[in-house]
């Protein structure tokens, strides 16, 4: 299994790439980590003519924080400095939290943020995260850039709002309100497969300590991240309890979710550990804003 | 009083892990010679079609290809492969359609995968890209993919020479089932549905071939499990002595039963590739190709009825299966033999009708995996005494007790054919011990009694399982080996079969080293090099130990005759004042009257003098073994299991096994042996399945979606040990490579319903996962 | 022949300086430019960890990186951890505890197991498990590779 031919650029500066991605429009494809991309090109799968490798732009990767409490990554920052990151664990727990459970460790070595959310493998935890997070990512051209809040920036299976020439750059996540609860959970058939269903839940009591907001976001339950809108409409307000979980985690289940079935499990038993993982997220989740406050 | 120091039984660190932890150990890819050029092949996208047209000329014209072959290419060198293992001669009204496999398709595609064309270039990268160059015409025809529907009037044929799918058709009786059915308190029916699964070893296939013209001279490496007979069969399909041909199986990356298939395609076409280019050729299987050209196995759908009196004893048995053989059925009837004789389990079972029809289908070939037919016997029977203990209200233990051949009834004859082609005879063994001691180490009693109730308190589902086995092992027909002291006096060994992992490299040494007195490390085994030893047949059916060790213990017994016989002359001693110890020839209780090996082996060499006519010269021996039959390994596993009663996942909590394969040669390679077996075992349980759909597409052919148990997955495993002797060789010694295998899925089924105790579930197949628990579940 | 890229690694300590295809396979790189095939290729899609070697002391599968992402960077693979005559104390452990038996797997292993016991010098059966999760071995059953980490993290400590 061996890739077809391509032309290979080193750029060292996010300049010279931007150029190059330009230059090349369709014809070029990003290399970030390689872990998803290399597989699919060892596959044959996919036979770009040029590869544009950004592993040589130390400018883009990086871990810092921002005024308002929360992060700044740099797109090329590897998941494994994600995972062993003070600044993460202390302001992201939800993030650090997730970082174990994607892939292998030897993935993790070479993975890169940009990378996985920009391949919008609807199984990414990233992609979940960001979106329950509040995250965005800053895209940049030769000619432009822009801001995309993390849940406009996925439109569909592979597929995100990223022009040819355009490059994902940095991620900005800010840090969950005070009163926050967050949990990150997944079935999958062995720790570090794609997962045949996850949730990211981020929980948000108001001074009274009944929910402000609700976020869960499901991987793995449709072509995109997708973010249980009715699920936490029917938690506002509400104080916890094991109904309210139950009646939330029910209708995520039913309503807000869409996945397809594949080998490894049907739709209907997708929903069934969807509703299964939605309860138990919340009540992590909960419970966590509680000992927040 | 000759003594020696004893090795067998020891646990012994192996000779050959140093080459293996430092990356010095030569495996096939490894191989570089200069001028070696390298092939990639066309395969087939479609199970079934009929091959219109293929225009090859833009491959050949890509810069870096040196040819390209199609069957058109061959010529009359394109033949399928032999029948590998005729349907036995022993066997009554046997009907057996022989179809085998082909180098290079020539009108039709007869399973996704299957070899069209194959490119020779500069490198592989190069080859591959050229195989996109290849323009072909299929036009695809209906899949056969169901076995029933396969059958069926008006499916489409596999093989159009043939009236229908049906590629072999077998029935075997003991005793008259139809009487004992008509005395039974109880018949219980089911339908048991076992599905394919991969061998997967780490390392794919891969074969160098070296044709060379002006020696006139093939050697090839192959990660085949029978070097021997690829020698014998290359040299034949290429009209070469087989004194032209050299086969060398390195060290291979786990074979585990799809390595001891012969004559793959590329078998075939790769040694001839290279005489007539006069090029080495390298050939190296991607796992991509794995899962579509290296053989599967376990696909059966079985009918089957138990009947038996009120007090839970088995009157008789009757199973009528279809077999999967996949496109081809090189391997005769070896697996549903392997079933047919395990579906009796370790019971006394007098009256037992077996029906076996083995269907073509548009699939890959069905060849032995670790197990090779007797899990799903052993499923079988396990899960119908599981519903037998149900329905009549015994305890799950007191029915197997109740059942189990007695150890006063060997040899027990079951006179039924096994796939040795002999009457089956179970030769040892005592049972119910073995049972005994695997419910004892897992503490079956306390659970279910103590712990299971406050445990469902709790509201843990955890279930307790346990299944015992029998194992065939040891056939024939046998094999060879050669002992030699060499002038330093380190012994050198040459034997036919291969090795994939299972120290043979050590554990041989250990028989040797018992023999002639010198240290395991001073002995160097050689295995699959025609070269070094040419009679034989290969590594399977755990048989390595057994067949090869005991021709290695013959050949090392002659030679420690000739040791003290020499010996004696020299130092003027009788033999029976003489040991042998430390790579020394000793007299007792004279230390300093001595003689080593090495200046032993110098003397029996002389450059002057006489060697006696009728005698040979130098300390060496070569010896035969052959079994009359195969010696029956048993054992029992026992799991306690812990499921997810919403996600259905589940965590072994223990895992216990016992198990008896006569004697020991080396405990630390056994447990290894037994690990790596349950840890298949698991994988055909829970998490391995390889899923076509209906036109015979493989729908997971890569390591993202085949999901192979990883260090998270297999938990410690208890090894507990009983020997009983087997008096069928010298060493008393049984197999157990694959025993690890053989009851896992029979214990996943009994542990996960025991686990479920509230729910509805009856298991009659096999494998599961989450996702099918969950359907059964709610049905 | 696409155009060659001049690559300079150091691999175990050694200095290289090839021109590479830069869709060379650092996998096919080591084991077929350098020779040293004790790194294995078991699927090519990074799934089994038989490739994996370590990246400026990082775990890589180097199926899944081209050779020229090398450049400049320096790598370690099985023939980098100890010779015959010379084993580190993992590749003693492992003999001593049969954590190796077709030894396909195993270069894959020892340099996850390097880097994870620099990281964690003293784990517990359940890390060791996650650790080498990403290394798939159809022959041990795990058992006798985790009791060899044990060991070598002991022997390592005293």
């Amino acid at each position: 299994m061996k890739p077809a031919p391509f032309e290979y650029y080193a750029p060292t500066t996010v300049e010279e790439a931007l150029s190059l991605l330009a230059e090349h429009g369709y014809d070029a494809k990003v290399l970030a980590g390689g872990q998803s991309l290399i597989p699919m090109m060892n596959f044959r799968l996919v036979q770009p003519s040029v590869l544009v490798d950004l592993n040589n732009i130390p400018e883009l990767a990086y871990i810092r924080p921002d005024e308002n409490g929360g992060l700044r990554l740099g797109a090329m920052t590897r998941h494994h400095q994600v995972e062993i990151d003070p600044l993460v664990a202390e302001r992201m727990p939800l993030l650090h939290e997730t970082m174990p459970k994607i892939a292998y460790s030897q993935i993790r070595s070479r993975g890169t943020f940009g990378g996985s959310v920009s391949h919008a493998d609807p199984s990414a935890e990233l992609a979940s995260v960001s979106v329950a997070l509040g995250g965005r990512f800053r895209l940049q051209s030769q000619s432009d850039e822009r801001w995309i809040p993390a849940n406009e920036f996925f439109v569909g299976l592979f597929s995100t709002v990223l022009e040819p020439g355009e490059l994902l750059v940095e991620a900005a996540l800010p840090s969950m309100p005070a009163r926050s609860g967050w949990s990150m959970m997944e079935v999958a058939r062995r720790p570090h497969d794609f997962a045949l269903i996850g949730v990211a839940a981020v929980v948000t009591l108001d001074a009274k300590g009944l929910c402000d907001q609700a976020r869960m976001v499901f991987l793995s339950a449709g072509d995109v991240p997708k973010v249980a809108h009715k699920a936490a409409e029917l938690l506002k307000g509400q104080a916890f309890s094991s109904e309210a979980i139950i009646a939330s985690a029910e209708i995520a289940a039913s309503e807000d979710i869409d996945p397809g079935s594949d080998i490894h499990a049907t739709a209907e038993f997708r929903r069934h550990l969807a509703n299964v993982l939605a309860r138990r997220a919340l009540e992590q989740a909960f419970k966590r804003a509680a000992e927040n406050k | 009083m000759i003594m020696t120091k004893k090795f067998i039984g020891k646990r012994i660190v192996r000779n050959e892990d140093p080459q293996l932890l430092t990356g010095q150990a030569l495996f096939v890819d490894d191989v570089e010679i200069p001028g070696m050029l390298h092939a990639a092949f066309l395969r087939s996208d479609y199970a079934h079609a009929r091959l219109l047209s293929i225009d090859v000329s833009a491959a050949r014209q890509r810069p870096g290809v040196v040819a390209v072959f199609t069957a058109e290419d061959m010529g009359d060198d394109w033949q399928p492969g032999p029948p590998l293992v005729s349907p036995p001669p022993t066997a009554k009204d046997v009907i057996f359609y022989s179809r085998r496999q082909v180098p290079l398709v020539k009108d039709k595609v007869r399973h996704a995968g299957e070899a069209i064309a194959v490119v020779i270039a500069e490198s592989r990268y190069i080859a591959e890209d050229a195989v996109e160059d290849i323009l072909i015409e299929l036009e695809p025809l209906e899949a056969v993919v169901d076995l029933e529907k396969g059958l069926e009037a008006g499916s489409p044929l596999v093989h159009d020479d043939l009236e229908s799918n049906l590629a072999a058709h077998l029935f075997q009786k003991k005793g008259d089932y139809e009487e004992a059915r008509s005395k039974a308190d109880l018949v219980i029916k089911r339908r048991i549905i076992i599905d394919r699964g991969a061998a997967s070893a780490m390392e794919n296939r891969g074969i160098v071939a070296h044709w060379e013209a002006k020696s006139q001279h093939l050697t090839i490496w192959d990660t085949t499990q029978a070097p021997i007979p690829i020698r014998n069969g290359t040299a034949a399909r290429l009209g070469l002595s087989e004194h032209q041909v050299r086969v060398i199986a390195p060290f291979i990356g786990g074979g585990f039963g799809p390595k001891m298939m012969m004559f793959y395609a590329e078998e075939m076409v790769i040694p001839w590739v290279s005489k007539k280019l006069n090029r080495p050729i390298k050939w190296i299987e991607d796992r991509r190709e794995n899962f579509y050209a290296t053989t599967q196995e376990r696909g059966q759908i079985h009918d089957v009825e138990i009947a038996l009196s009120s007090d839970g004893h088995i009157l008789g048995l009757k199973d009528v299966f279809l077999h999967d053989t996949g496109a081809y059925d090189p391997y005769g009837l070896t697996i549903p033999l392997n079933t047919q004789c395990h579906t009796m389990g370790g019971y006394d079972v007098k009256n037992f009708t077996t029906e076996v029809s083995v269907v073509f289908t548009n699939k890959t070939l069905v060849t032995p995996v670790r197990g090779a037919g007797r899990p799903q016997g052993i499923f079988i029977i396990e899960r119908l005494l599981d519903i037998a203990s149900k329905e009549l209200g015994i305890d799950l233990v007191e029915i197997r007790k109740r059942n189990l051949i007695p150890p006063d009834a060997f040899p027990y004859e079951h006179k039924i054919i096994d796939q040795a082609f002999a009457p089956l005879i179970l030769d040892s063994g005592n049972y119910w011990p073995v049972m005994e001691k695997a419910l004892e180490m897992i503490g079956y009693e306390e659970f279910v009694k103590d712990e299971q109730p406050r445990l469902r308190k709790e509201g843990k589902y955890v279930g307790i399982g346990f299944a015992p086995f029998i194992e065939s092992t040891g056939v024939g027909p046998y094999e060879g080996a050669r002992v030699t002291v060499e002038a330093s006096g380190k012994i050198s060994v040459a034997t036919g079969i291969g090795t994939q992992g299972q120290g043979h490299f050590t554990a041989f040494a250990q028989i040797v080293a018992e023999q002639v007195g010198v240290a395991v490390k001073d002995v160097r085994i050689v295995t699959g090099d025609t070269t070094e030893f040419h009679w034989g047949t290969g590594t399977f059916a755990s048989r390595g130990a057994v067949v090869a060790g005991n021709a290695i213990h013959a050949a090392s017994s002659i030679v420690r005759k000739k040791i003290l016989e020499l010996a004696s002359k020299v130092l003027e001693t009788p033999i029976d004042e003489l040991e042998l110890d430390d790579g020394l020839v000793r007299v007792v209780d004279i230390p300093h009257k001595t003689i080593s090996l090495g200046e032993l082996a110098l003397l029996a060499n002389p450059l002057r003098g006489a060697v006696e006519p009728g005698t040979e010269p130098g300390l060496e021996a070569t010896a035969y073994f052959g079994p009359n039959y195969g010696a029956t390994a048993f054992g029992t596993h026992a799991m306690i299991l812990e499921v997810d009663p919403e996600t259905m996942m589940i965590k072994i909590k223990r895992y216990v096994t016992v198990e008896d394969c006569g004697t020991v040669l080396n405990p630390l390679i056994l447990e290894g042996q037994i690990h790596g077996g349950v840890s298949m075992g698991i994988g055909n349980a829970y998490y391995e399945q390889l899923h076509f759909d209906e036109n015979g597409q493989l729908l997971n052919a890569s390591f993202a979606d085949y999901l192979i148990p990883s260090a998270t997955e297999i938990p410690r495993i208890e090894v507990g040990h009983v020997e009983t002797r087997s008096s069928l060789n010298e060493l008393g010694t049984k197999g157990v490579g694959e025993a690890g295998t053989i009851p896992v899925p029979a214990l996943f089924a009994q542990a996960i319903e025991n686990a479920l105790y509230n729910q509805e579930l009856e298991i009659l197949e096999m494998p599961l996962s989450p996702n099918r628990l969950f359907e059964l579940l709610n049905k | 022949m696409q155009n060659l890229f001049d690559l300079a690694v150091t691999v175990n300590g050694s200095r290289y300086e090839h021109a590479v295809e830069p869709r060379t396979l650092l996998s096919d790189f080591l084991r077929h430019d350098l020779g040293l095939t004790g790194t294995h290729v078991g699927c090519e899609h990074g799934v089994c960890g038989a490739c994996t070697v370590l990246l400026d002391g990082q775990p890589v599968r180097s199926c899944l990186m081209f050779a020229v992402q090398t450049h400049e960077h320096e790598v370690t693979t099985i023939e980098g951890l100890g010779t015959i005559d010379n084993l580190s104390p993992i590749q003693e452990t492992f003999q001593e505890a049969h954590g190796v038996q077709c030894g396909f797997c195993t270069p894959g292993i020892l340099t996850t197991v390097k880097s994870f016991l620099e990281q964690n010098p003293d784990p517990s059966e359940d890390e060791i498990r996650e650790a080498i999760s990403g290394n798939l071995c159809r022959c041990t059953g795990y058992q006798h590779i985790v009791d060899a980490v044990k060991l070598a993290a002991e022997k390592m400590k005293a």
